[in-house]
């Protein structure tokens, strides 16, 4: 027995010899291509803190321009004449907006994987306080009077209001999924709040969107402006007379077959006008023909209301627009005009390329110039906005060399490498996660195999890809199919390739939020953990293994990385066979199957599981029922 | 003809002790000090609030006029009706239906997050926020929702407490997380579950054919009040526990548990129970819907014989007269006397269902219409 014990493990032993023989073989072949092209293109492989810019503004008295920094976590303190360093504070982790005080004398930073607000007194430049809010916290926002502090959290879908001088938490006032960005009108007595996600809409019906229109009096939502097709709000301008409000968004065309790029059929980029000047709200194109203005992300308008300036992060370029044309062509075109390409000649006047990834956007105070964020390149780019060209690009101190990641991510990030540059992975992965949409990709046919997006952060090494487990890897995955059936376009070069895979492998999870400090569980989850693990139903029956939760979703990740037929099958499906997906963050990445179908987690076991053959779960009672998706809530 | 000349007479007697008959003692939202003063202002006939009712009905705008519920919030009047969700706004009926989002066209309760201003709606098919003009809907599919019938609602600070017909639960909206409380994991025996009154330090359920379930939300834990004697026909124990098993409704006030059930009324206050039957009180029936406490002393009683009120010591009812269908208010002191005061308007009908205040106003939900009581000074 023990002979036996020990070939089985000299068998094993050598066994490891030959994969890992093979595995160094495949490092040297790969990382050997790698090594050319970073010759090339002088790119290290090491990981190096970028600044990673995604807001600028000024201080009152237009002394000091502060940046905020998402991936050094910092808010750098420049002089505002000469651009200089004066101070770089470091703030939470993530950092994704940013504002000052009505008197100018705080900023405040919404640390989105942190969950908190830093309080900075921009006297001493120094951190005073750091006060809880919900989950990911976007954007932040004190009222004119100095009562509350409004918070928009991504992940809690809600607005946080606070004690402006405590920072104790009040309230939460519902908003739109994944509430991000705040504006507070000219007069102050109103906030808008956008969203990255679409509300929850009937399965396979247009996403809708919303403008959360809070009394900043009273800290109460007292309206909501429908956004009807718009999956994903940006930011929002008002001109300073108040009449004009402008908010930046994306429209996706999900509901026909992504094969139609050379007409315009994935997205149409585009901005909501709403208040007096247009009555109801009003959505144009921002897309030209054959050029696009893809992920809308930052506005402005001029203090003269003469243009409106708006950071389009996919195309790496400002958009101009002029604001009498504008309101001119939608006050004599009834409309609908987003997915018109011929609208925006009337009111588009130029486009101003500027870094990777353009996001935030600041006047100088006399709106002479324009300065914006450069998210990926580490710059800040002047626009001088009379004559609509770049005077000057500040650089952040900050690596100069281009990492592989960097790399990676700036591929992730533009619309370039698409047919007109239309659309690029971060039109459906907002910020490298989801976009809560289901599309009817081509290679499956026309009508067919109708999915989900799913989420792709933590993805590394949950191989195979696709629902239908086609894509063994990710270089298959990000590669030829995606140039093919997404980009219309074949554009990658290897190394291009390699980065932007090993970018999307070094995607972390976010934080749980449903888990607790020290990641022990609650008694509901604990419960719930049970369920997960059982092997024997309620009746005393063994379950069979491969019905049990824990058998496919097995693992750190929580997928065996295989495929099974869990009776999810609609009549427009070609396979019933699924790739088991990833359970991480599953608590945030509704709606859930592979076609979407389930709005929540309860529905994937109310509705459509009537044959147990998504695991034994008609023997539950609700509260255990419960009980399993808390436990599902912490993976 | 007797009677008659014996009512006519009362009246008058009552005009004339009090020069104005109509009452100067508290409506809902007076002070204590204010009706206590009222109440001593007459050594015979108590003062008790008078009210001119306005009567909303199909054919001044509700959707229907089956109202089960009533909430207000400021200068806004929601009612719950058997055909959605209306609200009174600036003199004007607006109706949300499923089309809007609602989960269930039979509104069966209301509550209001003060805080946010969401008005929550206990429907036959699922519970809905109306938040900013959104409906989002919860149901026993697509939520933790124990079942669809949702009988109760009331919000205390982030947490939703509902009344189901399977059971009591909880939404934490910070978390998401929801709590299912049945008969596996407190000592409810029946899961039909009436009426919820959520506050920071208890909250009560009242359980059909269970009694009343408390939840001491520092010590999280449960206890339960059930009818002392167990007799569904008679009250042996009287004062002495909750009057009877079958309960439809919870007020908690000032650390004070107002509690109906369809076989009389009780009273507690953390040691003493005090039980109100028609017999021995000016309750106009035994079979109440809905009871809503004012304070510790005062509360208001919804039953199938007309709307009333006491004050801690005198009863008010408010209702068109079970015999002639006429406006009708009596008022019985302490000693059991009982005196008609005369009106012109009552309450739209005698069965009512719902209560709220509104300042010195009163809001009745009853089977034929919606009911404004103006307070009359």
């Amino acid at each position: 027995m023990k002979h036996c014990v020990h070939i089985g493990m000299r068998g094993r032993a050598i066994g490891a010899v030959v994969l890992m023989c093979l595995f160094v073989l495949g490092i040297c072949l790969w990382s050997g291509r790698s090594a050319r092209a970073s010759a090339a293109k002088g790119r290290t492989g090491e990981h190096l803190e970028y600044a990673s810019p995604v807001e600028v503004l000024f201080s009152p008295d237009a002394a000091r321009l502060y940046v905020l920094c998402q991936q050094s976590g910092q808010v750098r303190v420049l002089d505002a004449k000469n651009y200089e360093p004066i101070k770089n504070i470091d703030v939470g982790r993530v950092p994704r907006g940013f504002s000052l005080s009505p008197k100018g004398d705080r900023l405040f930073v919404a640390n989105s994987w942190d969950d908190t607000i830093s309080v900075i007194d921009t006297k001493t430049l120094e951190m005073t306080a750091t006060w809880s809010v919900g989950a990911e916290p976007s954007n932040v926002v004190e009222d004119r009077a100095g009562k509350h502090l409004f918070v928009a959290n991504r992940i809690s879908n809600d607005v946080s209001v606070l004690d402006a001088q405590t920072g104790a938490e009040e309230k939460r006032l519902a908003a739109g999924r994944g509430a991000s960005y705040i504006t507070q009108s000219p007069d102050g007595t109103r906030l808008y709040v956008t969203h990255v996600y679409p509300n929850a809409t009937q399965h396979r019906t247009a996403p809708k969107s919303e403008i959360t229109v809070i009394d900043a009096a009273r800290a109460v939502v007292t309206d909501r402006i429908v956004l009807p097709y718009v999956a994903h709000g940006f930011h929002i301008a008002f001109s300073a007379d108040g009449r004009l409000g402008v908010a930046a968004g994306m429209h996706p065309k999900n509901l026909v077959p992504l094969a139609h790029l050379e007409h315009g059929g994935a997205f149409a980029d585009t901005l909501t006008l709403f208040g007096a000047d247009v009555g109801k709200p009003v959505e144009v194109p921002l897309d030209e023909l054959e050029r696009y203005a893809a992920r809308p992300f930052g506005v402005a308008i001029t203090p003269d209301k003469s243009r409106i300036f708006v950071t389009c992060g996919g195309s790496e370029a400002v958009v101009v627009i002029d604001v009498q044309r504008l309101l001119r062509y939608v006050r004599t075109h009834p409309g609908p005009h987003a997915q018109d390409l011929s609208a925006s000649g009337n009111y588009v006047v130029t486009r101003i390329a500027v870094g990777h990834d353009p996001r935030g956007v600041a006047f100088t105070h006399d709106g002479t110039k324009l300065l914006v964020a450069n998210r990926l390149e580490d710059t800040i780019s002047v626009i001088d906005t009379k004559t609509d060209q770049v005077a000057s690009t500040i650089p952040l101190a900050g690596p100069k060399k281009l990492s592989v990641l960097r790399h990676g991510e700036q591929t992730f990030y533009t619309a370039r490498y698409s047919f007109q540059g239309q659309i690029g992975c971060a039109s459906c992965h907002i910020d490298s996660t989801f976009d809560g949409l289901q599309w009817d990709l081509e290679p499956d046919g026309f009508g067919r195999d109708i999915v989900d997006n799913r989420p792709i952060e933590d993805v590394k090494d949950t191989e195979p890809y696709k629902w239908n487990g086609g894509n063994p890897n990710l270089p298959t995955e990000c590669g030829p199919r995606t140039e093919k059936y997404f980009w219309r376009a074949e554009n990658y070069d290897d190394l291009t390739l390699t980065d932007l895979v090993v970018y999307i492998r070094s995607l972390p999870p976010r934080p749980n939020r449903w888990r607790l400090p020290g990641r022990e569980l609650t008694a509901a989850q604990e419960r719930g953990r049970a369920l997960f693990e059982r092997a024997v139903d309620k009746f005393g029956n063994p379950i069979p293994e491969t019905n049990r939760c824990v058998y496919c979703h097995s693992g750190v990740k929580g997928t065996d990385q295989k495929s099974f037929d869990v009776g999810t099958k609609k009549v427009t499906d070609n396979t019933g066979l699924l790739d088991t997906p990833q359970l991480t963050n599953i608590a945030i990445t509704a709606p859930y199957l592979h076609d979407g179908s389930a709005a929540t987690l309860e529905q994937i076991w109310t509705v459509f599981n009537p044959q147990d053959k998504h695991g034994r779960t008609n023997d539950l009672t609700k509260d255990e029922l419960n009980d399993l998706i808390e436990y599902l809530r912490t993976r | 003809m007797k009677a008659l000349c014996t009512i006519a007479l009362l009246a008058v007697s009552v005009s004339t002790l009090h020069g104005e008959p109509v009452d100067q003692r508290n409506a809902p939202g007076l002070g204590e000090q204010e009706a206590k003063a009222a109440a001593h202002a007459s050594a015979s006939v108590p003062v008790m609030p008078r009210f001119r009712f306005e009567n909303f009905t199909t054919a001044n705008g509700l959707p229907d006029n089956h109202v089960y519920s009533v909430l207000v919030d400021g200068d806004r009047i929601w009612a719950g009706t058997d055909n959605g969700l209306a609200l009174y706004e600036n003199g004007k009926w607006k109706t949300f239906t499923t089309k809007d989002g609602l989960a269930h066209r039979a509104v069966l309760s209301l509550a209001l997050d003060k805080r946010t201003g969401d008005v929550w709606a206990g429907t036959m098919g699922g519970l809905s926020r109306i938040s900013g003009g959104r409906i989002d809907t919860y149901t026993q599919l697509n939520s933790g929702l124990s079942n669809d019938v949702v009988y109760g609602v009331s919000v205390e600070g982030e947490n939703v407490w509902v009344a189901t017909a399977a059971g009591g639960c909880k939404l934490d909206l910070h978390t998401g997380q929801w709590s299912l409380f049945n008969e596996r994991n407190t000592p409810m025996i029946e899961i039909w579950v009436y009426g919820v009154s959520a506050t920071p330090t208890k909250v009560y359920y009242a359980v059909w054919g269970s009694g009343v379930l408390e939840y001491d939300q520092q010590k999280k834990i449960w206890d339960k009040y059930e009818d002392p004697d167990g007799e569904n026909e008679m009250v042996l124990f009287k004062d002495q526990g909750l009057i009877h098993e079958i309960t439809t409704s919870v007020s908690y006030v000032d650390n004070i548990l107002w509690v109906a059930t369809y076989f009389g009324d009780s009273r507690y206050d953390g040691r003493y129970w005090h039980n109100f039957l028609t017999k021995d009180s000016g309750l106009p029936s035994n079979f109440t819907n809905v009871i809503k406490g004012v304070d510790a002393n005062r509360a208001w009683f919804g039953t199938d014989k007309g709307l009333a009120y006491y004050d801690g010591v005198n009863w008010a009812v408010y209702r068109p007269s079970l015999a002639t269908g006429k406006p009708e208010m009596t008022v019985r002191d302490a000693k059991g006397n009982v005196s008609s005061v005369a009106v012109s308007t009552a309450p739209a009908h005698n069965y009512v269902l719902g209560i709220d205040f509104q300042g010195s106003d009163i809001w009745v939900a009853t089977a034929e219409g919606l009911s404004h009581g103006i307070h009359q000074p």
